[in-house]
C-alpha cells in the first residue's frame, strides 16, 4: 500500500514537471494536447504511463529558443529614450528575431508590456507605456507578425524593475518586455 | 462546459485572495502649515454627558474647524457651569475670550441604546442663535455627527457648505502589498476595501458616494473594475483588448468615460457604469488620457499630446470641437473641474517639479496652489474650497491638501506605508 502510494505521489511530480515543460517548449504543437497532463487528474494509483516518463528524460534542457540564453528570442526587452517611443537600433535586431518566430509559428501569441520611468502622472505614463508597446507591435507587423498575435498592455511606471529616482533606474524602466502566452 | 467551471473556479479563488476587507491599522494625522488672513474666533463648548460616547463630539468638531485654518479655537476651559441651554450662557465669559460664535449642546441616552446628540450654534456678539439641530445616533456615529455639526458650523460662519462629513479613497503601498482603503475625510476610520500584490491606481468615487471606480492590475493588465462599498461585490468593466484606465464618472453615476486602446492609441470612450459596450469619443492620433466630467455633464476635460507636448483640452461629450486651455510650460496633466465649473486644477511640470495649478475659465487666469517636488492627483472636496492631492516627504508617499486660493496647507501622513493616488468624495447623504 505504501508503495503504491509513493508511486502515485511520484506520477504526479513527474506529471507536474512534463506538463511545466512542454508548455515551454510549446512550438511543437503535438505535445501539448491534455494527454499530457491527464495521469494526476484520473487516476493516481495506475502506474505510471511510460510516454509521461520518457518525455521528461529525453528532453535536453534548453531545447526551447526561448529560454536558450545563447539564442537572442530569450533578450526580451526594448529599452527607450526619455519621452520616446522609438525603438533604437540596438534592439531592432532583438524585435526583428521576434517577429519572425511569430511569423515561423503563427500558433504562438505574445504580450507586448510597455513601461515608463516614475516621473509624472500615473495615467498619462500609463498612455506613454501603451506606445512603446505599439511601437514594438508596430515593428513586429512590419516584419511579419499578425495583430492577431500580438497583445499590447501598460504597465506605466508601476512595475518598475529598478528601484531608485536617478537615471540609472529610470533607463531601466523605460522598457517595452515581450512575454509568450503561458509564460 | 468544463472550460467554464475552471474560469469560474479559478475567478473565485482569485476574488478570495484579493478580497479581504479588513480595518486598516495606519491612521493619518494632520498637520496644518499656513492659515487664513482672516480666522473667525469660535468656542466649541463641551457637550454635556459627551463622555458617553466613544469620541468627544466637541473635540472633533473643533479639529475639524481648526484644519481649515479659517477659524481659531477658543478655549472654553475654566468656565463652569458649562452651558448647555442658551439661557445659561453667560455671554461676558465668552466675549472676554475673544470669542465670536459658540457650540453648546448635549448628548442625552434614548431609551433603544442610542444617543440624541442636541446643539446650537450661537452669535456670541448678536446674543442670537444661528442654528439649532438634534441627531439620534449609535455610538458608532460620533464622529459622522461631530462631522455634521463642523459642517453646521462651518456654512452658517462662512456661506459656503462644509466638506467635513465626507469621505476620501487612497492606495497605500506596503512592500508588494497594495491597499485600497476609504477613510473619513480627517483620515480616521480607514478600511482597506481590496488588497491586491499587483498595482492599484485611479479610484474615483461615483456621486452616489457607494461606488468606486478604479484600475487594478491583477490580471496582468490594466482593467477597470466598479466596486460597491455596501455590499463589497465588484465587477470588471472595461476589459477590453489592451489596456483600460483612467475610468470618470458622469455626474449622474449612469455611465463612465474610461481610457482604451483596443484601437490603438489611448483614446477616450464613453459606456455604462454597468459594462458593456463601449463607444468612441476622442478621435486623435495620439494619446487622449484622463477625462473629468463638468458638473453639468456636458463637456470633459482632458489629457491629450496631440500639439507635441501633454496639455489640457476640453471637449463636448457629443463630440464636436476640442478647445486647449493650457499654453504655458511642456507638460500640464491631470485636469478635474471644480465642484461650480468654473475653474479647474491641473498639474504642471517645471524645472523638474510637479505642481498644482488652478485655471480660472472665465477670465483663464492661473494661479499656483503648490510648491512641492512632485504634488500630483489632486481633487476637489465637494465644496469646492480644498483640494486633496499626493505629495512626496522623505522619498515616500503622502497626502495633502491646499485651499483653492493657495493659501492654506495641510498634511496628511499615516505611520507607515507610501500613499498615493487620493480622491476626496461627494457629500454624503444621512447616517
Amino acid at each position: 500500500m505504501r508503495r503504491i502510494l509513493v508511486s502515485a505521489v511520484i506520477v504526479g511530480v513527474l506529471a507536474g514537471c512534463a506538463g511545466k515543460d512542454v508548455k515551454d517548449e510549446a512550438p511543437v504543437e503535438e505535445r501539448r494536447p491534455d494527454a499530457v497532463t491527464a495521469p494526476p487528474v484520473t487516476a493516481p494509483q495506475q502506474k505510471p504511463k511510460p510516454p509521461v516518463v520518457t518525455q521528461v528524460e529525453s528532453k535536453p534542457l534548453g531545447a526551447n529558443p526561448l529560454k536558450d540564453p545563447n539564442n537572442i528570442l530569450s533578450k526580451r526587452s526594448v529599452l527607450f529614450d526619455y519621452d520616446s517611443a522609438a525603438v533604437k537600433d540596438e534592439f531592432k535586431p532583438i524585435v526583428t528575431a521576434h517577429a519572425k518566430y511569430l511569423t515561423d509559428n503563427r500558433g504562438r501569441k505574445v504580450v507586448v508590456q510597455g513601461n515608463t520611468d516614475e516621473r509624472g502622472s500615473r495615467e498619462y505614463n500609463l498612455a506613454l507605456g501603451q506606445r512603446r508597446a505599439e511601437s514594438v507591435k508596430k515593428m513586429m507587423m512590419l516584419l511579419g507578425a499578425t495583430d492577431g498575435q500580438i497583445e499590447t498592455v501598460s504597465f506605466g511606471e508601476e512595475k518598475p524593475r529598478a528601484m531608485g529616482s536617478e537615471e540609472s533606474a529610470w533607463s531601466q524602466n523605460r522598457r517595452a518586455d515581450i512575454v509568450y502566452d503561458g509564460e | 462546459m468544463r472550460v467554464l467551471m475552471g474560469i469560474a473556479l479559478l475567478l473565485f479563488a482569485l476574488l478570495g485572495s484579493i478580497l479581504s476587507p479588513r480595518p486598516a491599522h495606519a491612521a493619518l494625522t494632520i498637520e496644518i502649515i499656513g492659515g487664513g488672513e482672516r480666522q473667525i474666533p469660535v468656542a466649541i463648548a463641551p457637550l454635556q454627558g459627551e463622555a458617553r460616547l466613544p469620541h468627544r463630539i466637541s473635540e472633533v468638531v473643533a479639529a475639524d474647524l481648526a484644519r481649515t485654518g479659517l477659524f481659531r479655537m477658543v478655549d472654553p476651559g475654566g468656565i463652569a457651569p458649562m452651558p448647555v441651554e442658551p439661557g445659561e450662557v453667560r455671554y461676558g465669559d465668552w466675549t472676554s475670550r475673544g470669542a465670536e460664535a459658540l457650540v453648546i449642546g448635549s448628548i442625552t441616552p434614548t431609551a433603544d441604546g442610542r444617543f440624541e446628540v442636541r446643539f446650537r450654534l450661537l452669535d456670541v456678539q448678536k446674543q442670537v442663535q444661528l442654528a439649532g439641530f438634534s441627531y439620534t445616533i449609535s455610538g458608532a456615529q460620533a464622529r459622522n455627527a461631530a462631522h455634521r455639526i463642523a459642517d453646521v458650523v462651518y456654512e452658517k460662519l462662512l456661506g459656503i457648505p462644509g466638506a467635513f462629513a465626507t469621505r476620501i479613497v487612497y492606495v497605500v503601498k506596503q512592500g508588494p502589498r497594495y491597499e485600497l482603503q476609504v477613510s473619513d475625510a480627517d483620515g480616521f476610520g480607514a478600511q482597506t476595501v481590496l488588497a491586491s500584490n499587483e498595482p492599484i491606481i485611479s479610484p474615483t468615487w461615483a456621486p452616489d458616494g457607494n461606488r468606486l471606480a478604479y484600475v487594478s492590475f491583477e490580471a496582468k493588465k490594466p482593467i477597470v473594475y466598479v466596486q460597491t462599498l455596501s455590499s463589497g461585490q465588484r465587477r470588471a468593466v472595461a476589459n477590453f483588448r489592451g489596456s483600460n484606465s483612467a475610468p470618470a464618472w458622469s455626474p449622474d453615476g449612469r455611465r463612465l468615460a474610461v481610457v482604451l486602446t483596443r484601437d490603438g492609441n489611448s483614446q477616450i470612450y464613453m459606456m455604462s457604469a454597468q459594462g458593456g459596450s463601449a463607444s468612441r469619443l476622442s478621435n486623435s492620433a495620439s494619446i487622449d488620457t484622463e477625462p473629468n466630467f463638468s458638473p453639468d455633464g456636458q463637456s470633459l476635460l482632458f489629457t491629450s499630446d496631440r500639439g507635441g507636448s501633454p496639455q489640457i483640452y476640453r471637449m463636448s461629450v457629443s463630440g464636436g470641437s476640442v478647445e486647449r486651455l493650457t499654453f504655458d510650460g511642456t507638460y500640464n496633466v491631470s485636469p478635474r473641474y471644480s465642484p461650480d465649473g468654473k475653474s479647474f486644477v491641473y498639474v504642471q511640470r517645471s524645472g523638474g517639479r510637479f505642481n498644482l495649478m488652478l485655471q480660472e475659465l472665465g477670465t483663464r487666469q492661473v494661479i499656483p496652489l503648490t510648491d512641492g517636488v512632485i504634488d500630483e492627483s489632486p481633487s476637489f472636496a465637494p465644496n469646492g474650497r480644498m483640494i486633496l492631492y499626493a505629495s512626496k516627504q522623505g522619498g515616500r508617499g503622502i497626502l495633502a491638501a491646499v485651499s483653492n486660493d493657495g493659501r492654506i496647507k495641510q498634511r496628511l501622513t499615516v505611520q507607515s506605508g507610501d500613499v498615493r493616488e487620493p480622491a476626496w468624495g461627494p457629500m454624503q447623504k444621512g447616517f
